[in-house]
């Protein structure tokens, strides 16, 4: 048994899987942190839209540059999600629409414009394809380099790690910098715009920017885990955060509790549980984290101890 | 054949039965998918057939690998819609028992089902690649659509179904509507509006799983979005066209962008709310602010400096060329100096009427008040002319 769990952490564990998790765990948090303050604004599917939105982004600076590297991808797709952010709100004035219908009308037409700009453009010999933007490519994220957990001390090993795995940390720092240092206001602001207005908040700016860090998040972590693991996260671990605790501060640190065990479970059940029913086979690793994250909610929606709306409070 | 001839030929249904029963098929998707969604529009629920639609996804799945279980091929449509209808309704009552037990909205609902059916469903994909007989099931053409290849059988089914889904929304209509519309009195007049409601969303259900195999299911949302806020039913129908038209380009993006060119058309030229109606109407005001504050300036004697006001006079034959009243111009300035002193006496008179609280600097009094209302006012225009007199 624990000669199993030796062999099952070492050089190989190391190599195959530890960059995946780190990866997948990065992407969750920096996507879960956001959901926080959208679920609260009933902006939830904000990022629903926005990872749908990516794809014609990404499409877009490859047609421009000609080139799959990362910089003019995220600036694409950067600029799609900004994009159909002003489209929404265009739409909504322009028909006087509800923002429900206004955001399924952007994203799924700028969903299928990228779709369309996919097939008939030659991108077929780059590995753009909507299977990998819808599903990422979690478990090709390996690290070749490593021969155990001693390389995690190698600087010539370490600069061999996939790219992603720097990109997604310094976005994380950025995301949870900005809930930081704005904590207060993105709080009063979404608890009480109209007060956190007349204290002098700028909630329209603010609104905005937390847009904005929705989209670095979307676009990170889309580059190395698809769009599945990116509505999920933005979704379902804040909501099943929402009903552990009335305190926001409790509710982002369950939030980001939740990612990681979402994203580290998902992983191991992808990659190892077909083994445990004699299957050789991997199953979809960031359709399992998404299901991880799905049961949790389930558990939480059946025994979270602040599930009910204040008001019918569950006898205690 | 070029592409256009193509076509025309596709768009009159005579570029071979098959296209034309998927141009069938996929017209009377469009239009079942058009009037169901206009409902669930009105009702504000729009992103509700989002979850349902990434909902089918585990259902074709498992629909597929216990089809292959009994030894059949898997690739049975009427088996996986059957599977992504079943599916898609506990997706459908999960969004439902969230918002209805816990104190999260419906909104996170809908994300949270639809992110997790849909991440569930490709797990099941992933399983369905390693099975034996999985290896080309073509399932993934589900999430786009695809016409390509398509079998008569597929066809007819997709057809007769579309067909059904119609009848059932016109036999629902007036319930429908009144929900829609005003749920509180439907309620009054006895009707179930959560059965109603439920309905809608059945036919959303039903909709989303026709079109799987045209539109696909990231895309058939569009469907059930996009022509209530725009046009009707002949997007569906000129897209699957198009589509056929060009066999290599998927389905869904091409219908879901038509019938985003439908609601832009409508979004500029709608008569009521469209953009360019609006352009119209704010340029018709802003002439009759500068014609009414040209005539001002002449009843007062003073210049006109505007470019656009000269020009609106000039037109309309109230000045001469060197910006000298006609007579026509003389007749309408006093009519107009006239209905500015009323207003403005009308305004001392009565500050609290609601009339005068109306009053936008532009419409003659006459339309406002009765002749006797006039009277008075004139009246008391002339008491306050000659008490001023006297004191001068």
């Amino acid at each position: 048994m624990i000669d199993n769990l030796i062999t099952a952490l070492g050089a190989e564990f190391v190599q195959l899987s530890l960059t995946p998790i780190v990866i997948g765990t990065l992407a969750a948090i920096a996507c879960a942190l956001p959901g926080n303050f959208l679920l609260l604004r009933r902006q939830a599917l904000i990022g629903d839209a926005i990872s749908h939105v990516v794809l014609p982004g990404i499409v877009a600076a490859f047609l421009v540059t000609g080139t799959i590297t990362a910089v003019p991808m995220m600036l694409g797709a950067g600029a799609a999600a900004i994009i159909a952010v002003v489209m929404i709100e265009i739409v909504k004035r322009l028909g006087r629409v509800e923002p429900g219908a206004a955001m399924g009308l952007v994203f799924t037409t700028l969903f299928a414009a990228g779709v369309l700009f996919l097939e008939i453009t030659d991108t077929s010999s780059v590995h753009i394809d909507v299977q990998h933007a819808l599903l990422g490519n979690l478990e090709s994220l390996i690290w070749f380099d490593a021969e155990g957990w001693g390389s995690l001390l190698d600087p010539a090993a370490l600069a061999t790690l996939p790219p992603q795995l720097p990109r997604l940390a310094i976005v994380l720092v950025g995301i949870g910098l900005f809930i930081f240092l704005f904590w207060k206001e993105l709080k009063i602001s979404t608890f009480d715009a109209a007060f956190a207005g007349a204290i002098g908040i700028r909630t329209r700016a603010l609104g905005f920017a937390l847009v904005v860090a929705t989209a670095v998040a979307a676009v990170a972590a889309f580059d190395a885990v698809g769009s599945i693991i990116v509505i999920a996260m933005f979704v379902c671990p804040p909501a099943s955060a929402r009903l552990m605790t009335n305190q926001l501060v409790r509710q982002v640190g369950w939030s980001v509790v939740f990612a990681t065990i979402s994203a580290i479970l998902g992983y191991v059940l992808a990659g190892y549980g077909p083994g445990w029913f004699g299957s050789p086979y991997a199953v979809s690793a960031a359709g399992m984290i998404a299901t991880v994250s799905g049961v949790i909610l389930i558990l939480t929606c059946l025994f979270g101890p602040q599930r009910k709306r204040t008001g019918q409070q569950a006898e205690a | 054949m070029g592409f256009g001839d193509y076509f025309i030929s596709a768009l009159f249904l005579q570029a071979g039965y098959n296209s034309a029963l998927v141009a069938i098929g996929a017209g009377l998707l469009g239009l079942s998918a058009g009037s169901a969604g206009a409902f669930i529009f009105l009702r504000k629920r729009a992103l509700v057939s989002d979850a349902i639609s990434h909902a089918t996804l585990p259902g074709v799945g498992l629909a597929f690998i216990v089809m292959v279980a009994f030894g059949s091929d898997g690739r049975w449509l009427p088996g996986l819609i059957l599977g992504s209808a079943i599916s898609s309704a506990i997706g459908l009552l999960m969004v439902e028992w969230i918002t209805r037990k816990t104190r999260l909205t419906e909104d996170a609902a809908i994300g949270a089902v639809l992110s997790v059916f849909f991440g569930f469903g490709i797990v099941l994909l992933t399983v369905i690649q390693t099975m034996s007989s999985g290896r080309q099931a073509g399932l993934e053409n589900f999430l786009l659509g695809s016409t390509a290849g398509m079998l008569i059988s597929e066809a007819t089914t997709i057809a007769v179904a579309g067909a059904m889904a119609a009848g059932f929304v016109f036999l629902l209509r007036r319930p429908m509507t009144l929900v829609a519309f005003d749920p509180e009195y439907a309620a009054t007049t006895g009707v179930n509006v959560r059965n109603i409601d439920l309905a809608m969303m059945g036919l959303a259900l039903i909709v989303t799983v026709i079109g799987l195999k045209i539109v696909g299911l990231i895309l058939i949302v569009a469907l059930l979005i996009i022509p209530p806020v725009a046009a009707r039913f002949l997007s569906g129908y000129v897209g699957a066209v198009l589509s056929a038209a060009h066999a290599a380009l998927p389905t869904g993006p091409i219908i879901v962008l038509v019938a985003f060119g439908f609601f832009m058309i409508s979004a500029l030229f709608s008569p009521l709310r469209g953009g360019l109606a609006s352009a119209l109407r704010h340029q018709r005001f802003q002439r009759r602010v500068h014609r009414r504050q040209g005539l001002l300036s002449l009843a007062r004697r003073e210049p006109i400096y505007d470019g656009l006001t000269i020009r609106i006079l000039r037109r309309a034959g109230m000045i001469r060329a060197d910006g000298v009243a006609t007579a026509r111009g003389r007749i309408a300035a006093e009519k107009a100096a006239r209905d500015e002193a009323r207003w403005a006496m009308a305004r001392r008179m009565l500050p609290d009427d609601s009339t005068i609280e109306r009053y936008d600097g532009l419409t003659p009094i006459e339309r406002m008040m009765t002749p006797d209302q006039i009277a008075e006012i004139d009246r008391m225009i002339q008491n306050a002319q000659t008490t001023q007199g006297a004191k001068a």
